[in-house]
Order: C-alpha cells, then structure tokens, then sequence
C-alpha cells in the first residue's frame, strides 16, 4: 500500500513537472487519453516510436550537417520538419520548439546556426527521453504493485 | 430693220439668259451654300462661271454688231452705187451691178430686183429712193409698194420675197448666233454645274470618310478600353492578384497602346501628306484649267478679229475691185470716157466712206512707150519719174521738181486720182521698184495685190498698197497671164493705212484693254515688218493667227497677247491653300488628339504599376502581418501554459496576483493578435465565411455568458432577445457573427458604467414594418417613452437610450426590397444598445477606421487596438449586410448591423442541447409568472422562458400577481403554475409575503400530487452577493435567485436543481461518442509520412471506432484509393517527401474522374467498381499550419476540408460530421 501510494505521489509529482518544465504539452494528455483497453501501450508505442523517429533524424542531421562545404539544407529542412511535426504529435513541446528555431536556421543556411540547434535538439531529445523513461518506468512499477495510475489534472 | 429688230432681239434674249443665269447662280449658290454650308471656295468657282457667261452675252453683241456692220457695209455700198448713178446721170449696162451683185453677199437679191427694175424702164430716181429706203426699212416694204403703182405684179410679188429671204437669212444668221451662244451657255451652265457636282460629291466623301475615320477610332478606343478592363474585372479572386497583376502588367506592356500610337501616328503622317498633295494637286488642276481658259479665250478673240480683219480689208478690197471694173467699164468701155479726172475724184471722195482704210486711190494707164509721145500730147503733161524708187502713192511730193520717167518699155502714169493724192497723177508708177513689181503681179494674177509696209508720210503710219489691174476686155476666169497682160489697160490702186484699220476695227470690239493685238507682214519669214501695235513687253501667252488677204504672195499673222500679266489664280490658291489649312488643322487636332490619348495612355500605364506596387505592397504586409501573427501566438500560447501551470501550484496571494494579471495580460495579447490577424486577412482578402447551420440564439447566450462576469461586476444589465421570426436555426458563419456581437457587446461593456446593454435581434423585415409590430420588445424599443411619474424610461435599466430607428437610417437595403431576402434567405437586424458615454461626435466619422479610436485618451482609459470595429464592418460586409450605430454623449449609443444568413426548413439542429434534451422535456408545457415593473425586461425573461417551453404571465407588480392569483384561486391556471420569477427592482418583502401565504393556502388546499410541485419562486438579480443570497435562501422566500445575464444554461441548471429533477446530468462524453457513432466502423485512410503522426492519428480515430489504415506516401495513397476500394474516408498530411498531400489528391480525383466516367459512358460496368455509380472519396487535409490550410488552397486540388495537427476533438467532429452525418 505504502509503495503504491508512494509510487503514485512521485507518478504525480514527475508528470506535473514534465508539464510544468514544458517537456509535454496538452497534447500529451490527449494522447494519454488515446489509451484504452483497445490499445493498452498506446502511449508506450508512439513515444518508442517517435524516440526511433528522433535518432535517426538527429542522425541524418548531423551527417548532412557534418559536410564542411554543401550542406545539403534541403535535406536537413526536411529532416527537422519531420521532427517538428513528430514533436507536436506527441506534444514534446520543447523539442517543437527548438525545432522551430531550428528551421528558421536551415531556412537562413545557416550551418553554425544549424550546429547550434541540433546540439540542442539533442539535449532536449535525450531529456525528454529520460524523462518519459522514468515516466513509464513509475508506470509500470504502479501497474506492477497492483496500483491504478492517477490522473493528473 | 430686221437686223436691228433682231439685234434688239438678241440683246432681249441675252438679257433673259443673263436673268436666266442669274437665277441659276443664285440656286447653284444657294445649293452649294446648303451643301457645303460656308466652304468659301465655292463661290470662287461661280464667279468664275459668272464671269463666263458676262462673257458670252459679250460676245452676242459683238457678233450683232459685226452683223449690223455687214449690213451697213453692204448699204452703203447700194448707197454709193445710187449716188454714183445719180451723179453721173447715167443709165449705164446692169452687167455692173450685176457684177457687183456677185460682191455684195448679203443683197444680192436686192441687186437682182434693181436689175428687173432697171430693164422695165422705171424711172431712176424712184428705184434709187426705193433702194435707199428699202434698205433702211425693210420692214415696210409693203407700204413702199403701195407707193410705186407703176410696178408690176411680177416685181412686187418677187421684191417681197427677196427681201423676206433675205431677212430670213438675217434672222437665220441671227438665230444661229443665239442658238450658238445658248449652247455655249448651256455647254458653260453644265460644266459649271458638273463641276459643282463633281466637288460637292469629293466634299460629301471627304465628311464621310472623316465621320468614319472618327467612328473608327472612338470604336477602337472604347474596344481598347474594355480591353483594358477586363484584367480590372478579373481582379477580385485575391490569391492570384499578384500574379494577375504581373500578368496584367506584361499584357500592357507588350499589347496595343504603342502599336496603336504609332499606327496612329502613320496614319497621321500619310492624311497630312495626301492632304498637302491633293492641295498641291488641285492648285495645279485649277491653275492650269486657269491657263487653259486664258489661252482658248485669247485664241476666240484673236481668231475673231484676224476674221473681222481679213472681212473688213476683204471688203475694201473688192471696194477697191469695183472701183476698177468701174473704170473698166465707164473710162475704157466708153468712148469717149465717161470718166475724167474730176469725174473720178468726186467720185472717189463722195464714196471714201466705202473705202475708210484707204487713204486714197489713183488710177494708172497702161502707157506703151510707142504711144508716149501721143499721151503725153494729149495729156499734155510728161510722165514723169518718182522721186525715189520706192516712193509710192501715199508720198507727198512736187510734181514739179519730179523729172520725166526716163524711157521705158511701158509706163503708167497715174491719170485719176482721188483728191488726196491728185498730187501722183502724171507719175510712172512704173518707175518705183515696189510699185512696178505690184503692177506686174496684178495684171498677171488678176488679183488685188498687196506691197509690203511702208510708211504713209501724210499719217506717219504703216500702211500698203492695193493694186488691181483693169482689162478691157471680159477675160474668162481660166486666163492666162500673158492673156491678162494683152488685156490689160490700167491699173488701179489705192493705199491702205493698216494702223487706222486694225484700230478702228478694234475699236468696234469690246474688251480692246485686255488685248494687246499686233499684225505683222511675214512674207519674209526671217525679218517680220510690225504693221501695228507696240512694243510690249512678253506678257507670257501668245496667240498667232494667219492673215489672208487675198494676196497669195504675201503672208500676214497677227498676234495677240494679254495686256496684263495673268492675274495671280487666286481661286486655285485660295481652294489649294483652304484645303491646306483644313488638311494642317485636321492633323494638328489629331495630333494633339494623338498625343493626348498617348500621355493617357502612360498615365495610365504607370498608375497600373504603381496600384500593382502598391497592392503587392499591402498583400505583403498583409501576410507579414498574418505570419508574424501566427508566429507570436506560438510562444504566447507556451507562455500562457507556463502561466496557468504556475497558478497551479502553491503561490501565495501577491505571487497569484501577479501571475493572474500576467495570464490575462497574455490572454488579452492572444486576443489582439487574433484581432490583427483577422484584419490582415480582411485586407489580403483571405477571410471566406463558412456557411454551415447554426442555432443563433445559443451564440448570443454563449456571448453573454463571456460577458456575464463583466457585467455582474459592473452591474450593468446585460440581456438579449431575439424575435420570435428569426429561425431557430440559420445557415451562415458562427463565429464570426459571434465575433462581431463580442465586439460590439465588448465595446459597450467597455464604455458603460451604469444601465444596461441590450442586444435585441429582429428579423429586418419586421422593422421594415412589412410584418406587423407584434414584438413587444420591438415595439417599446421603438417608441421610447418617459415615466414621469417615476423619473424612468421603458428601457431594460430605466436609463434613457438614444433612438435605435437612427442607427439603421442610413442602411440602403434594409428598406428597399432586397433581392436577399427570399425563401431561402433571410435578413436579421442584430442591435446592440448601450447606455453608456457614448462616441463623441467629432470621433463618429471614423469610428470604423482601423486602428482609430474615438480618441487617444480613450484609448488610455479603456485600452483596445481600435480595429474591432473595422473588423466587424468587414465581417457584416461579407454577410452582405450594413453596420450603423448612433451615439449621444453621455446617453449611450447604438450599433445595428444587418446581415443575411440562409434559412435552413426543417431539421433543428441535432446535438443543440443534448445534455439538456430531458430537462426541456420536462419543462415543456409549464406555466411560469413574471413579474417585473419594466415591460422590456419582463419580455425578455419571457423570451428565454419561451425557448424553455414555458408559457409566461407577466404581471408588473407582486401586488397584481397576488390579486391574480386569488382571483384565480382553485382554478387550473393555479394547477399548472410551476413557478413565479420576480425581478429584484419588483421584489417587496410585503409583497412576496402575501404571496407566499397565498400559494401556500393554495398548496394546502388543493390535492396531494399537486402539493409537491409547489410553485417556486426565482428571483432574478443583476448582482447579488452570496450573503445576500444564502440569506433569502434561508428566509424561504425563494427558492433559487438567478442571476442575470439570463441565458438558456442557466436557465436549465437552476431549474433543474430547484425543481429537483433530480436526474444528474447525463455522461458528459456525450459529444464523443456522437463522433464515435459517426466514425464507428468507418475505414479511413491516413496518409503520413510521419510515423509518430500516423501513429498518434490511426490511435485517435481508432479511439473513436473507426477503422484505420495507414501508408506512409501519397503514392501508396493512390495505390489504395484506386477504385474500387472501400474506404470511407481519407486523412492526408500535406507536406510528404516526393509526393505531397496536394499533388496526391489530384491524382486521386482524376483517377475517380476517368472511372466515374467509364461508369457513366457505361464502358464498364458498376459492379466491376463496387457496385458504386458514383466514386468520390472524402479527402481531408491534415495539417499544423492554418495560414497554408486555407481553405481554397486544399478544394482547388479538390479536397474536402482540413483537420488541424493535432486533432481536436471538436474540430475533427465538425469536419467529419459533413460527410458521415447524412450516412
């Protein structure tokens, strides 16, 4: 009882910092709200999904960004607005954000920039990744003690 | 005498022509006057043609005069004749006359009378008297008749004849003459006219042609302009402007306007250069006719008076001849002679007057030298020798210093002679070269024989010498000149003076100033002799004509110029150099006409740029604006999250405070860019309407409850009311009609500090007055009126309000009947009254301008961006509508606007109040009593409670309501009374104590069931304060206060919670799981490259029960709906890798384009696709990008709608719901 109840509090308590750090957004919630019986590791699927997503589009980043001469930025444009899109998505709202940033960038060409933004991308990806990590990880440690995941307002 | 009676005649018909003429003038003038109006020139070509024709009555006279000449000649010459008869008193052989007769060509017949006469012995005298008489009064030849009885019948019957042939021949020569000179006249007459003609038609072709010419080009400049137009025409579709613009441009650029100016500008060039060539041409086509004219008048008259020349010397000269048939036959035929020297010379003197050119005549015998010595005794006097060789007759001399002719073969001596040269007689004419050769020539030929010109002493003038041989014997015409020599016997000859006769004879004709006339003697063509005339100086034109005067050896010309220099041609000048300047003004004015339409033309040009700089340049701010917009939104909505997260966790009261006023800061932001953005898409022409069904009355209850807050805060009373004509649903855009409301009622809520604000909405007919004002509200509105007696007006708050009617005055269509309003449309009046500062009247006028406000303190004390206003005029523009408002300063304004919205028959709305259908149904059919002192707001409760189903009493005071209610006791009215709503301005402790007792008797008294629904009691209050509220709760009294805005919702919540239905709300998810049945079972496509999107998208739409496919490109996408398939839907991310959303689509729907065509053509059969006659598969767009999803965009590629990334429920529902609600 102890554990579960504990479990839940730091459940609750990370979530709302999650929110409150501007990881997820709204979005986030609906897609939480997305999950039912039908598709029990709804949430679990897509944010494995857009992590996938997110390597290997930070991976073609940083090659095409890697080219000393004749970056190719449409490439790296299309990369990051994949990204964007994905982000909003699952609404990893500060990897959105620097996605928008990013994009104005590619759009300038302007690979310091650009350097600049995927650096941070990366940052935010791998915070992110952390977080909904240890995110699930509460979850399931609440599912596995028999508890019910509480809903966070 | 006939001739003169002719001549007179002639002149009277001349006369009649020249009136004749006249009259023709004057018409032909007055023609051309009407034809050509004051084209100047013609009367130039009449008084040319008038000035022919003064010539040819001239010339009439002249010929009459030449007749009357003729006649006279041939008189005198009778006249002579009898004079010379009378003198010599002899009767001598009528061979003579006869002779004569041959000579006298126009009185031969009379000679033939006196011939008749002669040998029937009649006596002399009175033949002569006849003659002379006859001659000069032809006309009375009867009565001469009578006074010569002796004469026979056979005289008398002939004379007559003769003298009538002879007048008849005068008469014929006459009429000849006027015949001749009408022809010339008629010849002149058509020619004027012809010529007339010939230039009022060129006139008539040369208007024409202008006419057309300006035809043309005013065809081709309206042709251009519509031309031009067009493009302006095209304009509106505002996506393509700046593409249409461009297109525009280039089309200017390269299409007519040069090209038309400098085909213009040829054609300038070529009527100005045919101009200046017809001028020049016709100048020289009138100057030469000009020369023409000049030379054929020159050649008539100089012809003319070498004839009359020629006739008058003719005529001398067969005087001449007589003369020496005369002494033939008086001197040589007789014997002795009847003729010496002083015979000859009275007979020469007294008939001189024949003979007006000689200056005298001498007659020379044929002298042998074998019978000189006989002659000279018999004469006794020697023949004697000229002085000089070439002396001759006319020469003054001494007879007695002249030495006798040396000897000779033969001489003639000279033995008559007229008085004036009786000094040559006894001179050998012989002897003078000249005079001798004449002689010779005479006697040879026969013929009178001319010696070239030689001065006359005794008149210092040229003259020459006639000489004629006399034969003694008849000769035959046929003899030989040595014959003629043998019979010769003297000669005779006479002087001419050439001078007087070509003066004389010029003298006779008219125009003798303009002629210049000189004759000379060619008979040695290399050295001419000037008989006559002077030395002029070459005036240019000269005409020859040959002389013949009857000396075959000798030629004469004569020569005849003009005195003057031809005038200058001033009708050709004056024609040429009109047509010149005509030519010259015409081109100036086209020129400048040119010119104009050129200068135009760039301006035109230019101003076209600068608007198509000038739109680009709104279209770019436009756009600048709507993205810079959008972009802010991005990070305000982060910063607003951040906001609300934070006063969710524990602040204390100042940190809350702060982070309230930061989130409403925020939110305001929001609403300003919102605002900024809503006009940069006015202005780029970017906002479209929807046009979906919509229940009107729950927007304006949802923008009351926005306002509620406000309102309660303020205590202003905030009602709406809406006609009982308006529908319940509408077809148009809610939102943005509930913007516009929001404006306004903002705007109001914002300027008012005490009153009300009250939004009413009438159909625009029922102001119009078409339907009857049964509208209680309406009709209060518009007759506003003061309680005196409580210091109130009948308005919601009992503030005075300003007179609505003027808001709408100025509204075009709301009176006139509008095409709009039909079956199918329909036009409201929504007004929004307010008792607040109102605008101030400087700052009425431009209220509607963006980003103005009434003033800038104004907008220090209130805030806002000011472009609300423009905004809703522009979104009532779009709903066809108007916008007015009418405000007093410091008693509240106004605004009525119009809008037309589509009438939807039918179906309400279905999902309208879901969650309360069961607590409708239960209020249906209830009674409820209202009891308020102000009827407005009475009937605007009533209204709401309408709309419940409620029917409504409405009673101004508690006290009325009690004797109403027990006037009414125990009767059903009671039974159903379900509750009494009073309004606090009515509330009256007294009052609603007695009520209270009274249904609480009335409770008591009536049945058990009955008991339960006791009616309660509502009071309505503006503002009220919980205490204030508990407390009336607690006294029993009321059973729930409600509180004003009145609103549907709240309506229901209190009355579902006071009448205790008890039945809690139903599941809240109502609204999804509508959109679950409308999903459910639906297969839908989602189109996305995007992994995690697709993914997030098929869990959504799973979610709510569809069935989800997903691919990953647009092409996988085509390769799925290619019919037959059988999806139900489709999903499609716009921005894919190698094929996007939009390119996609459009394969898609041609793909259903051809099969749909195939089915239709019946080229393959339905069920081969499906069983389905007719593929279209719903496409939606999905996107994040709202500024790129604009609508136009996704249909023109033929999609049905969009969905924002990420979904949203409602947002999805309402885009789906179009295509799934129906199936």
């Amino acid at each position: 009882m102890d554990t579960v109840s504990q479990l839940q509090r730091q459940f609750v308590d990370h979530t709302t910092s999650l929110y409150r750090e501007g990881f997820v957004d709204d979005q986030f919630t609906q897609l939480q709200k997305l999950q039912d019986e039908n598709s029990p590791d709804f949430v679990v699927e897509v944010v494995t999904l857009f992590f996938d997503d997110c390597e290997k589009l930070i991976n073609n980043m940083a090659r095409a960004l890697e080219q000393q001469q004749e970056v190719d930025f449409k490439q790296v444009d299309a990369s990051v607005h994949q990204l964007k899109g994905s982000s909003s998505s699952i609404g990893a709202m500060r990897v959105k954000n620097v996605c928008v940033t990013f994009r104005t960038f590619c759009e300038a060409q302007n690979r310091e920039g650009c350097l600049r933004c995927l650096q941070q991308v990366n940052r935010e990806y791998s915070l992110l990744k952390n977080k909904l990590q240890t995110l699930f990880r509460l979850e399931q440690q609440i599912v596995a003690a028999g508890g019910t995941i509480p809903a966070v307002e | 005498m006939s001739c003169s009676s002719g001549t007179g005649v002639l002149v009277k018909l001349s006369r009649l022509f020249v009136e004749l003429y006249k009259w023709a003038f004057v018409k032909m003038s007055m023609n051309c006057g009407v034809v050509a109006g004051s084209v100047w020139f013609f009367s130039s070509f009449d008084k040319g043609a008038l000035g022919r024709k003064e010539q040819i009555p001239d010339s009439c006279g002249e010929k009459a005069r030449i007749l009357l000449q003729n006649f006279n000649v041939s008189l005198n010459q009778l006249h002579a004749l009898a004079s010379f008869f009378s003198e010599s008193d002899q009767m001598t052989s009528l061979e003579c006359t006869k002779d004569r007769a041959a000579k006298l060509s126009s009185t031969d017949h009379l000679a033939c009378t006196l011939k008749v006469k002669c040998s029937d012995k009649q006596d002399f005298s009175m033949k002569h008297m006849w003659v002379v008489e006859n001659a000069e009064l032809k006309d009375q030849c009867p009565v001469q008749d009578e006074n010569i009885p002796k004469m026979d019948v056979e005289s008398m019957s002939f004379f007559p004849q003769s003298t009538m042939s002879s007048l008849s021949l005068e008469h014929h020569n006459g009429r000849k003459g006027i015949s001749q000179a009408r022809e010339l006249r008629f010849q002149v007459k058509s020619n004027c006219e012809n010529m007339a003609l010939c230039l009022v038609k060129g006139c008539w072709w040369f208007l024409i042609g202008m006419i057309i010419s300006w035809m043309i080009s005013g065809v081709n400049l309206k042709l251009w302009k519509e031309k031009r137009l067009k493009p302006d025409l095209l304009q509106p579709v505002a996506q393509q402007r700046q593409l249409l613009l461009q297109q525009k441009q280039q089309q200017q650029a390269q299409t007519h306007p040069k090209g038309a100016g400098k085909w213009r500008k040829k054609l300038l060039i070529a009527f100005v250069l045919l101009g200046i060539n017809f001028s020049i041409w016709l100048f020289c086509h009138l100057y030469e006719k000009n020369v023409l004219r000049r030379e054929e008048a020159l050649a008539n008259m100089c012809d003319e008076r070498a004839r009359m020349l020629q006739d008058q010397f003719n005529v001398s000269m067969n005087h001449v001849h007589a003369l020496a048939i005369l002494v033939s036959t008086f001197h040589h035929g007789k014997h002795p002679s009847a003729i010496d020297q002083k015979t000859f010379g009275e007979y020469t003197e007294r008939t001189a007057f024949e003979r007006p050119l000689t200056s005298g005549v001498a007659y020379a015998l044929k002298v042998p030298h074998s019978e000189r010595a006989r002659f000279e005794k018999q004469r006794e006097w020697t023949i004697k020798k000229m002085e000089s060789e070439d002396q001759t007759l006319g020469q003054d001399c001494n007879l007695e210093k002249l030495n006798p002719a040396p000897i000779q073969d033969e001489y003639a001596p000279v033995i008559f002679s007229q008085e004036t040269v009786s000094h040559i007689v006894s001179i050998d004419m012989m002897s003078g070269k000249e005079d001798r050769e004449n002689i010779l020539r005479a006697r040879a030929s026969g013929k009178g024989v001319l010696t070239s010109p030689f001065k006359l002493l005794k008149y210092n003038h040229l003259g020459v010498v006639l000489t004629f041989a006399v034969y003694n014997a008849d000769l035959p015409p046929d003899a030989t000149p040595v014959q003629r020599t043998e019979a010769t016997v003297g000669y005779l000859g006479a002087s001419y003076d050439i001078h007087s006769l070509v003066e004389k004879l010029l003298h006779q004709l008219s125009s003798k100033q303009t002629i210049l006339v000189n004759v000379y003697d060619t008979t040695n063509d290399s050295a001419p002799i000037k008989m006559y005339g002077t030395d002029v100086n070459d005036t240019g034109l000269l005409h020859i004509s040959s002389l013949d005067f009857g000396d075959p050896l000798r030629k004469h010309e004569m020569h005849c110029s003009f005195k003057q220099k031809p005038p200058l041609p001033w009708t050709a000048i004056n024609t040429s150099v009109g047509v010149l300047v005509i030519t010259l003004l015409l081109g100036h004015i086209f020129h400048a006409a040119i010119n104009r339409i050129t200068k135009v033309e760039n301006d035109y040009r230019e101003m076209m740029e600068l608007k198509a700089r000038a739109e680009a340049a709104d279209v770019a701010k436009s756009q600048f604006l709507a993205t810079v917009s959008h972009e802010i939104r991005n990070p305000m909505n982060g910063v607003l999250g951040m906001l609300q997260m934070l006063m969710d966790t524990n602040l204390d009261a100042n940190q809350m405070d702060c982070a309230q006023t930061a989130h409403a800061s925020g939110k305001d932001l929001i609403s300003i860019i919102n605002e900024v953005l809503d006009q940069a898409k006015i202005e780029s022409g970017r906002l479209e309407l929807e046009n979906v069904p919509f229940d009107l009355r729950s927007i304006l209850d949802n923008v009351l409850s926005l306002f509620s807050g406000k309102s309660n805060e303020k205590g202003i009373e905030l009602a709406v009311y809406v006609s009982n004509h308006i529908p319940e649903v509408v077809v148009g855009d809610p939102g943005r009609f509930r913007q516009i409301i929001t404006n306004l009622v903002g705007n109001s809520i914002k300027f008012t500090h005490k009153g009300h604000i009250f939004v009413s909405v009438h159909v625009a007919g029922e102001v119009r007055g078409t339907l009857d004002i049964g509208d209680g509200v309406l009709q209060q509105g518009l007759n506003p009126f003061q309680d005196v007696s409580k210091k109130t007006y009948n308005t919601l708050s009992g503030f005075p309000v300003v007179d609505r009617r003027k808001s709408w005055e100025s509204f075009k269509q709301l009176y006139g009947t509008d095409r709009m309003e039909d079956h199918e449309r329909i036009k409201i009046l929504v007004t929004v009254e307010d008792t607040g500062v109102g605008i101030p009247l400087e700052a009425q006028d431009r209220i509607f301008t963006p980003f103005m406000q009434a003033d800038s303190s104004m907008s220090r004390t209130y805030g806002g961006t000011g472009i609300g206003l423009s905004i809703s005029k522009h979104l009532v523009e779009l709903m066809h509508g108007e916008i007015g408002f009418v405000s007093e300063p410091a008693t509240g304004s106004t605004f009525s606007f119009t809008g037309v919205f589509g009438k939807r028959e039918g179906s309400p709305l279905e999902l309208k109040f879901h969650q309360y259908d069961l607590v409708i149904s239960e209020l249906r059919g209830l009674q409820a009593l209202v009891v308020d002192d102000r009827r407005i707001r009475a009937e605007v409760t009533r209204y709401h409670l309408q709309r419940l189903g409620i029917s409504v009493d409405v009673f101004t005071s508690l006290e009325s309501t009690s004797d109403y209610l027990s006037s009414n006791r125990g009767t059903s009215v009671l039974a159903h009374l379900a509750m009494v709503l009073i309004d606090k301005d009515a509330w009256d402790k007294e009052a609603i104590h007695v009520l209270h007792q009274l249904l609480k008797e009335e409770r008591l008294n009536s049945r058990a069931e009955v008991s339960i629904n006791l009616p309660k009691i509502f009071l309505l209050a503006t503002s009220i304060s919980s205490t204030e509220r508990n407390e009336l709760k607690a006294a029993g009294f009321v059973d729930n206060v409600l509180a004003k805005p009145l609103r549907l919702s709240v309506l229901i919540g209190s009355f579902q919670e006071t009448l205790g239905s008890g039945k809690k709300r139903r599941i809240s998810r109502n609204k999804i799981s509508t959109l679950g049945s409308l999903l459910r079972e639906k297969r839908i496509l989602v189109v996305d490259d995007n992994k995690v999107n697709r993914r997030v998208a098929e869990g959504a739409l799973r979610k709510y029960g569809a069935i989800v496919s997903c691919v990953e490109s647009g092409r996988a996408a085509i390769e799925m709906l290619k019919p037959p398939h059988n999806f139900d839907a489709c999903f499609m991310d716009l921005q894919m890798p190698e094929m996007d959303g939009f390119e996609a689509t459009r394969q898609i729907r041609s793909l259903e384009k051809e099969v749909n065509e195939k089915i239709a053509s019946g080229g393959a059969s339905a069920d081969k696709f499906g069983n389905v006659a007719f593929w279209r598969i719903p496409i939606l767009a999905m996107t994040a990008d709202v500024i790129q999803a604009t609508n136009e965009e996704c249909m023109k590629c033929g999609m049905d709608d969009y969905v924002l990334k990420p979904f949203e429920e409602e947002q999805l529902y309402l885009a789906v719901a179009r295509f799934f609600e129906s199936g």
